[in-house]
């Protein structure tokens, strides 16, 4: 191939730069449907609509698990005593420090609604275990209260709250 | 081969790699700077292109293969929803199944290059039965592949061709029964065809390599079917056949484009549509528009036994072909009487296409049985026959003085006659 030096761009130098930049385009649009495919497909996203829960069966006292996009949720009826220890807690003392009042809705507080995943390594917490009768995680040992927030162990956070709200005193919709 | 220069790695990087594990140096001198026939045409292109479909096919079928569900019951059901739901599912799928018959026509073009330019003659017999192997391979991947959506004509292709080895005889059923896993084509079949398809492809990349191993120690063939013999004869791979090669195949995946974003069924059949059915066959059992060839050798012959081995022939013998061309010449530009026996064989190879999708009646059997007898005959009877007895055109000099001085001489110029001022 022979080479030419010359001061001006020539025609072969705009041919070569203008292929070479569609070519580029082509491989960057290619790449985009192959990565894109692996996102959450139509009927996925379709699965993970929000749900509904009817809290009237609920005990007091009593736990339930459902599942919303694949996590399992406590829905704890939670009793008055458990309520109390809950509120009566020097927060600053706490490891992960949140009040309960940020973890319920207000004029709602006897109902918890928690992800059920412990913040450690992703074991499902057992509920009414553990010294302050809230949560027991067995894999490693987190212990949480009945706020849901981290009392001792190798968790460093509370329990996520999933987003959710109430359609009524009876219902409340998650997601 | 020798004389051309060897890698000079420019990056401390690439010193440090060479010492190690020199692939730099061998797609440099594999891809760069091997010499290639300087008058090579397009049809030489259609090899990079088979490379190019092969890794678009694999890649395409990986992809897919995240969300196909190789079970009877949901197998279907995962195409569609691939098709409806996952992001860019449809275009997806419309590349593999449209880039099957893409890689198809290319290599049918690739194949029909090499017969007519001589490329399977001494020394290249080798690389033309790899070749041979590859196509089996095409051919039983696409085969497996188009069983997976577990419509009407994956279940009932599967039927048929998996029959077809019953015709064997003594262990025929035994073998049937042994590839379906069962009493009939069933979700066994399916499995393990899911798992072939998906190995296959990478046996094909396997004896691609042997392919173009075979092909850079012999070199290129080229349209004038002489050997290069000096420097002249050729040309650097980089950057004269590289962009020969991306310039055609620009044109090609033009062409894959139209199917795939207009007319992404025309090449298919509408009864895969239909979930797979066992209780009914549907009207008109046809494969795949790259089977039907050998689908209309198959049902030429009306024995079941002599049918089978007549299709498997029909394959097979295209292995021997080095040895059953005895011409001494390789490209048909300088053998007329070839040339037109070829163009003939070529009608008759798309003719056996169009009658294997047409139903076994009347006229189309008889075509059918004419076509397959010639087809046979051409490498049976014709090509023996050619070699000994063709007046074959005179070969030029020299690949460059084909090219460059068409046809004339070139090289120092004949003496002054005597006599004459100087």
């Amino acid at each position: 191939m022979t080479t030419m030096s010359s001061a001006e761009p020539t025609r072969r130098d705009f041919l070569y730069i203008a292929t070479a930049s569609v070519a580029g385009i082509g491989a960057a649009a290619t790449l985009v449907p192959l990565i894109a495919q692996m996102n959450p497909d139509a009927s996925t996203i379709a699965a993970g609509a929000p749900i509904e829960v009817d809290l009237a069966p609920i005990a007091d006292g009593q736990v339930i698990k459902v599942f919303w996009r694949g996590k399992p949720i406590y829905v704890n009826h939670r009793t008055k005593k458990q309520i109390e220890e809950a509120v009566n807690v020097d927060v600053a003392k706490l490891p992960d420090p949140q009040p309960d009042s940020a973890r319920v809705k207000s004029g709602h507080d006897q109902w918890q609604v928690l992800i059920a995943i412990c913040t450690h390594l992703g074991c499902i917490p057992i509920a009414h275990q553990g010294p302050y009768d809230g949560y027991f995680c067995p894999c490693h040992g987190s212990v949480y209260d009945t706020s849901g927030r981290i009392r001792q162990g190798p968790a460093p956070l509370n329990l996520a709250l999933p987003p959710y709200e109430f359609l009524s005193d009876t219902k409340i919709r998650i997601g | 081969m020798s004389g051309h220069p060897t890698y000079q790695p420019q990056s401390a990087f690439m010193r440090w790699m060479e010492r190690r594990l020199p692939i730099g140096g061998l797609i440099y001198s594999s891809f760069v700077v091997y010499p290639v026939p300087r008058n090579l045409n397009y049809w030489w292109t259609f090899g990079g292109i088979l490379a190019f479909m092969l890794g678009a096919q694999i890649v395409t079928g990986v992809v897919l293969a995240m969300h196909y569900t190789p079970q009877v019951d949901f197998a279907f059901n995962s195409v569609e929803q691939i098709m409806r739901d996952v992001n860019y599912g449809w275009l997806l799928r419309y590349l593999h199944s449209n880039g099957a018959s893409m890689f198809f026509l290319a290599a049918y073009i690739h194949m029909f290059r090499g017969m007519y330019y001589g490329s399977y003659k001494e020394p290249r017999e080798v690389l033309w039965i790899l070749g041979v192997i590859l196509l089996l391979l095409m051919i039983m991947t696409g085969f497996m592949g188009y069983v997976l959506p577990w419509g009407q004509m994956s279940f009932w292709a599967a039927t048929v061709i998996t029959n077809l080895f019953s015709a064997i005889p003594l262990l025929g059923e035994s073998i049937v029964s042994w590839l379906w896993g069962g009493f009939a084509v069933g979700n066994p079949t399916l499995n393990r065809f899911y798992s072939l398809h998906y190995l296959l492809p990478f046996v094909i990349v396997g004896v691609v390599g042997l392919h173009i191993w075979a092909l850079h120690v012999a070199g290129q063939n080229n349209p004038a079917g002489i050997e290069p013999k000096t420097e002249q004869d050729t040309v650097a791979f980089t950057p004269y056949a590289t962009i020969k090669d991306s310039f055609l195949l620009a044109v090609f995946c033009i062409l894959f484009a139209w199917f795939v974003f207009y007319i992404p069924n025309f090449l298919g059949h509408p009864d895969n549509y239909i979930p797979a059915n066992p209780a009914v066959t549907p009207m008109h059992i046809v494969p795949e528009w790259y089977y039907l060839p050998f689908y209309a050798i198959l049902r030429a012959i009306p024995n079941k036994l002599l049918g089978v081995m007549a299709l498997g022939a029909s394959i097979l013998i295209l292995a021997f072909l080095p040895w059953l061309d005895t011409s001494k010449v390789r490209s048909a530009r300088y053998r007329p009487l070839y040339r037109q026996f070829f163009w003939v064989f070529v009608i008759v190879c798309v003719g056996l296409g169009w009658l294997g999708s047409k139903p076994p009646e009347g006229n189309y059997v008889l075509i059918a049985r004419i076509f397959t007898v010639y087809y046979f005959a051409f490498f049976l009877v014709i090509l023996p026959v050619l070699g000994k007895v063709e007046r074959t055109k005179p070969l030029p000099n020299s690949i460059a003085e084909s090219v460059l001085a068409e046809g004339k001489p070139i090289g120092a110029p004949a003496p002054p006659p005597a006599g004459a001022k100087v």
